[in-house]
């Protein structure tokens, strides 16, 4: 895959490795911070996608996580904060053939673009949205987030957040969004994986990534990330495999009605009494999105990850095309006719 | 039967009635009749604020004024002539805008207990009775009964039939002006071709009212108004929104670019939306986006891809964009920002007019961002001064600030319309390739007008990086520099002003290049200045008037004239903006003349205010 050629190139381009996407801008996050990890992954999986590198547009807006196009050597527009979902909508609207990738923070479009995020969902742009969610505001230096969970103490909580949290996956849900995912920065072979997937959905793709920010949030992810704890609170998901966790598998998911309940592979259950995981069915989608539980509360149940949804239904700006297209059939671009309009008078 | 006809050369109309009476497009039509005959005209519609207010309210009162003449006019007029009311409260609003001895033509129906009482005559008072009404001609018509009456033979309810109730008015009114019906007829035929009965109810309808007119005795004289003598050629009739959609599309023609309207509806810009976006066989892309925020930045991505980016709104939803006009200030890429104003601050008055953004679209965002400023004077001049918008926007690679105003966006005038082969050619350069010894692109290297390269995705070894955060100078590269940041910020006012150097220097539209007066105006005054100052010369004074289209920059020669008169007086409908600017770039003792009650200035005021100074 890395070696194949660009597609729509002709035979003799050239073949891009991962230091081609990268420019001679000096990487400004702080050391250890997760961002680091997503821009690796992002800069190999670039070249195995088959595009033209002039044909991938990134679009971010402000945040840490908003630097990303500077250190990505593709077309890119830092913009401002909570629009490049806008953006990038007015771009691919009008150059529908361009690659274009959105790379957001949670306060960037959950918080301030939140608007802007549902409305391209449902619009269905086939555009790559990238939500580096660190549950954290970075760039302005630690307050809590709209998905920061409640209780937390920030600069702008002392006493704790008395905000609910948004679930970012089950919002894409209920925003019709074709593709929602989810994967992790300490995970490089998922989230490679889970780049590859939301370019090859043809759609607006939600990847939400959960990214440490070792800074003002650090750990916030570790259970899910971290060696000791990841078999047990993570939940992979693997298209047409039974839902499987836990050291060697040995816990599974089983839907009891609408209800998802973990059983013990050892009390006697075989994969067939599983949740077989089906990308395509929307109704356990929106289960699987609000497994959301605590780690932190008994009983709870393991966070998934991968592809909870893909749909495939049409994208904004290909009608947008075929409208224009269709109107232009019917009836010739003719201005003098236009200008003139029906009725007019002469005046010698 | 063969009546006096009375040569007219003046006439204003005022068709007034309720929200549902059909007015807006009874005036419509009877306008479009005027245009076909050669006759000069200028509209003003008046809306009331709700779309659906109280049946026989005045707040439910909907206008629409007409003056049309056989000598050129500038504006819809100053006080009526003719006043069509369909009710008491259609009276009772516009009774104050007629002429003494002015002419009433009075729905009868619409003067019931019910409708006197809706529009707050006191109990018992009817001023079709009380004699209130006597310094006016008044001609009673119960339009509702006769048209009932035309349709006896009709299969319809009574609502149904009562809505072509303003047909009938028509048809008189097109019998008491002596004109030809077939423009209505042949719209009627259009509009309602699929379905036939309201087709025929409506035909039936207008020719009952033309023969009431040429049948009752009570009417002895038709008018007629000549043809005016206007500059030869062909023209059409044309609204404000209208002409700038038109010119947004030539400019889009001629420069090669495909444009894209990021929009979202508010009052009075939503038309420019609905008429681009029956044209999209132009390639045009509407989008009506989620907000205004997105409706610029849509535009914003749509520019940076190499299309002609363009939003259009009025003031909320200005203030929404400020934000992303400085991103665009900042990125360098062309986008057209159409603000046609209204009544603010806040939501404001939505269906009145206003020229107090002007303020606001020089200065109205964070840091110094400074914006060319293009304004429009007429509804047909709204053609021209946004295709002037777009030219610069794309060769000077800069967002443009274009200011319309709802007077102007409603109101509709004669247009002499171009041929495309005439329009003025908008280059536009992309960036293709590297310039020699250039190892990669330099997104901020300037040309002599200090426009930066248009370098669009998709062009291969031209792949960078832009933002809304200080760059360095050239590179682009993020820089927090401090004398690059005084450089850069030195660099984009220089940018705006050199675009002097590219405009046509400022004309005087009337009177003398020096004198008493100056009256300069810009926007939607224009016609009330110019009627004014015309009066004022041809009685001997030395007024001139000079109108500005480019209001950032200002032409170069406009200090000059400014000199040359004893007085410059600035008359506009906000609380005085031009002036503070004019004060502040030429230090000039300009005079106010302000007037912020959400209507036009009048010319009879203004020929007053003038007279002060003269
Ligand atoms: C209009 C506006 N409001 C506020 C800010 C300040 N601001 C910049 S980034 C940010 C939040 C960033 O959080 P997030 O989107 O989660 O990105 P992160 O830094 O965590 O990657 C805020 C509040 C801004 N730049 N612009
Ligand atoms: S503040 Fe947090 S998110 Fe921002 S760069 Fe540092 S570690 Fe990363
Ligand atoms: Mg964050």
């Amino acid at each position: 895959m890395r070696e194949s050629k660009s597609m729509s190139e002709t035979a003799t381009a050239p073949v891009l490795t991962a230091k081609d996407f990268a420019t001679d801008q000096e990487v400004r996050w702080c050391p250890g911070c997760g961002d680091y990890s997503i821009l690796a992954q992002v800069q190999k999986v670039m070249p195995t996608l088959g595009i033209p590198r002039e044909n991938i547009v990134i679009i971010s807006g402000i945040g840490c996580s908003s630097r990303f196009p500077y250190y990505m050597n593709t077309y890119g527009m830092h913009s401002i904060h909570g629009r490049a979902t806008a953006i990038a909508s007015g771009l691919k609207a009008s150059r529908p053939e361009l690659s274009v990738w959105i790379v957001s923070g949670d306060g960037d479009s959950l918080s301030i673009g939140g608007n802007h995020t549902i409305h391209l969902l449902r619009r269905n742009f086939d555009v790559n949205l990238l939500v580096f969610n660190n549950q954290i505001y970075g760039l302005t230096k630690g307050q809590y987030s709209p998905t920061s969970e409640e209780n937390k103490v920030t600069k702008s909580t002392p006493f704790g957040s008395i905000d609910h949290p948004f679930n970012p996956l089950a919002l894409a849900m209920g925003a019709d969004a074709s593709f929602v995912a989810r994967t992790m920065d300490r995970d490089p072979k998922h989230l490679q994986a889970m780049l590859l997937r939301t370019n090859q959905h043809k759609g607006a793709s939600f990847l939400e990534i959960y990214q440490n920010c070792n800074i003002f949030n650090d750990g916030a992810f570790e259970v899910f990330t971290e060696k000791g704890s990841k078999a047990q609170e993570t939940l992979f998901l693997e298209q047409g495999k039974p839902l499987l966790f836990g050291a060697g598998s040995d816990k599974g998911i089983k839907l009891d009605g609408f209800t998802p309940k973990v059983v013990n592979l050892a009390d006697g259950y075989s994969a067939d009494d599983l949740w077989i995981h089906d990308e395509q069915d929307i109704y356990k989608a929106q289960i699987l999105t609000r497994i959301f539980d605590d780690p932190k509360v008994e009983g709870h149940l393991p966070r998934p990850f991968g592809v909870f949804y893909e749909n495939d239904r049409p994208c904004y700006e290909e009608i947008m095309a075929l409208q224009i297209e269709d109107a232009k059939a019917r009836k010739t671009a003719d201005l003098d006719a236009l200008l003139k309009g029906k009725e007019t008078w002469t005046i010698v | 039967m063969a009546r006096k006809q009375e040569v007219l050369q003046d006439v204003v109309i005022k068709f007034a009635g309720d929200s549902g009476d059909g007015m807006q497009l009874t005036g419509t039509q009877f306008t479009n009749n005027t245009a076909l005959l050669g006759i000069d005209l200028s509209t003003f519609p008046d809306f009331p604020a709700e779309i659906r207010a109280p049946i026989g309210t005045i707040p439910g009162v909907s206008g629409f004024q007409l003056r049309f003449s056989s000598d050129r006019v500038f504006t819809p007029g100053d006080a009526c002539d003719v006043l069509v009311a369909m009710n008491a409260a259609a009276l009772k609003a516009n009774l104050g805008a007629l002429k003494k001895g002015g002419k009433i033509i009075v729905n009868t129906d619409g003067f019931d207990s019910k409708n006197l009482r809706l529009a707050n005559y006191p109990d018992g008072e009817n001023p079709l009775e009380n004699g209130s009404l006597e310094n006016y001609e008044v001609i009673r018509i119960d339009v509702t009964k006769m048209t009932r009456e035309a349709l006896k033979e009709f299969q319809m309810g009574m609502k149904e039939k009562d809505r072509a109730k303003n047909m009938f008015v028509l048809g008189f009114l097109y019998w008491l002006y002596g004109r030809d019906m077939s423009n209505t007829t042949d719209f009627l035929k259009e509009k309602f071709g699929k379905k036939p009965d309201i087709l025929d109810s409506n035909m039936k309808v207008l020719q009952a009212g033309y023969n009431y007119g040429d049948t009752t005795e009570a009417f002895a004289i038709t008018y007629k108004v000549e043809k005016a003598k206007m500059p030869s050629g062909t023209y059409r009739s044309v609204m404000g929104n209208q002409s700038l959609a038109y010119g947004l599309i030539a400019a889009a023609q001629v420069s090669g670019l495909p444009m894209f309207l990021g929009t979202y509806p508010i009052t009075p810009a939503s038309d420019i939306l609905h008429e681009l976006s029956r044209h999209k066989n132009f390639g045009i892309r509407t989008f009506q986006a989620e907000d205004e925020i997105a409706a610029i930045t849509s535009a914003i991505g749509a520019s940076y891809g190499g299309a002609l980016g363009v939003t259009t709104t009025s003031g909320p939803g200005m203030a929404l964009k400020a934000e992303a006009m400085g991103l665009a200030v900042m990125l360098e890429v062309p986008l057209v920002i159409i603000n046609v104003q209204r009544g603010g601050p806040s939501t404001g008055l939505p269906t009145k007019t206003e020229q107090s953004d002007l303020l606001q679209a020089y200065y109205g965002r964070n840091g110094e961002c400074p914006m060319p400023v293009i304004s429009a004077s007429t509804p047909a001049d709204c053609f021209e001064a946004v295709y002037e918008a777009v030219r610069i926007s794309v060769q000077h690679m800069t967002p443009v600030i274009f200011l319309s105003d709802g007077y102007i966006a409603n109101g509709a005038e004669p247009w002499k319309f171009p041929a495309t082969a005439d329009l003025p050619p908008i280059h536009v350069k992309f960036k293709t390739e590297l310039g020699h010894g250039e190892e990669k692109l330099q997104p901020y290297l300037r040309d002599e007008k200090l426009a930066r390269p248009w370098a669009v995705p998709g062009t291969a070894g031209l792949e960078h990086r832009i933002g809304g955060l200080e760059k360095q100078n050239i590179t682009g590269n993020i820089s927090y520099d401090p004398e690059n940041h005084q450089l850069m910020v030195k660099i984009r006012q220089e940018k705006v002003d050199k675009i002097a150097e590219y405009i046509p220097e400022q004309k005087i539209d009337s009177g003398a290049a020096k004198g008493k007066v100056l009256v300069l105006g810009w926007g939607s005054t224009f016609g009330a200045i110019k009627s004014a100052v015309s009066e004022l010369i041809a009685a001997g004074h030395e007024v001139s008037h000079a109108h500005l289209r480019y209001v950032r920059p200002f032409p170069k020669n406009l200090g000059e004239i400014l000199k040359s008169f004893d007085t410059v007086l600035v008359p506009e409908i906000n609380n005085g903006q031009l002036i503070k600017i004019l004060r502040d770039v030429y230090l000039v003792d300009a005079k106010p003349y302000n007037k912020i009650m959400g209507v036009p200035i009048t010319k009879t005021e203004l020929v007053e205010e003038i007279r002060k100074y003269l």
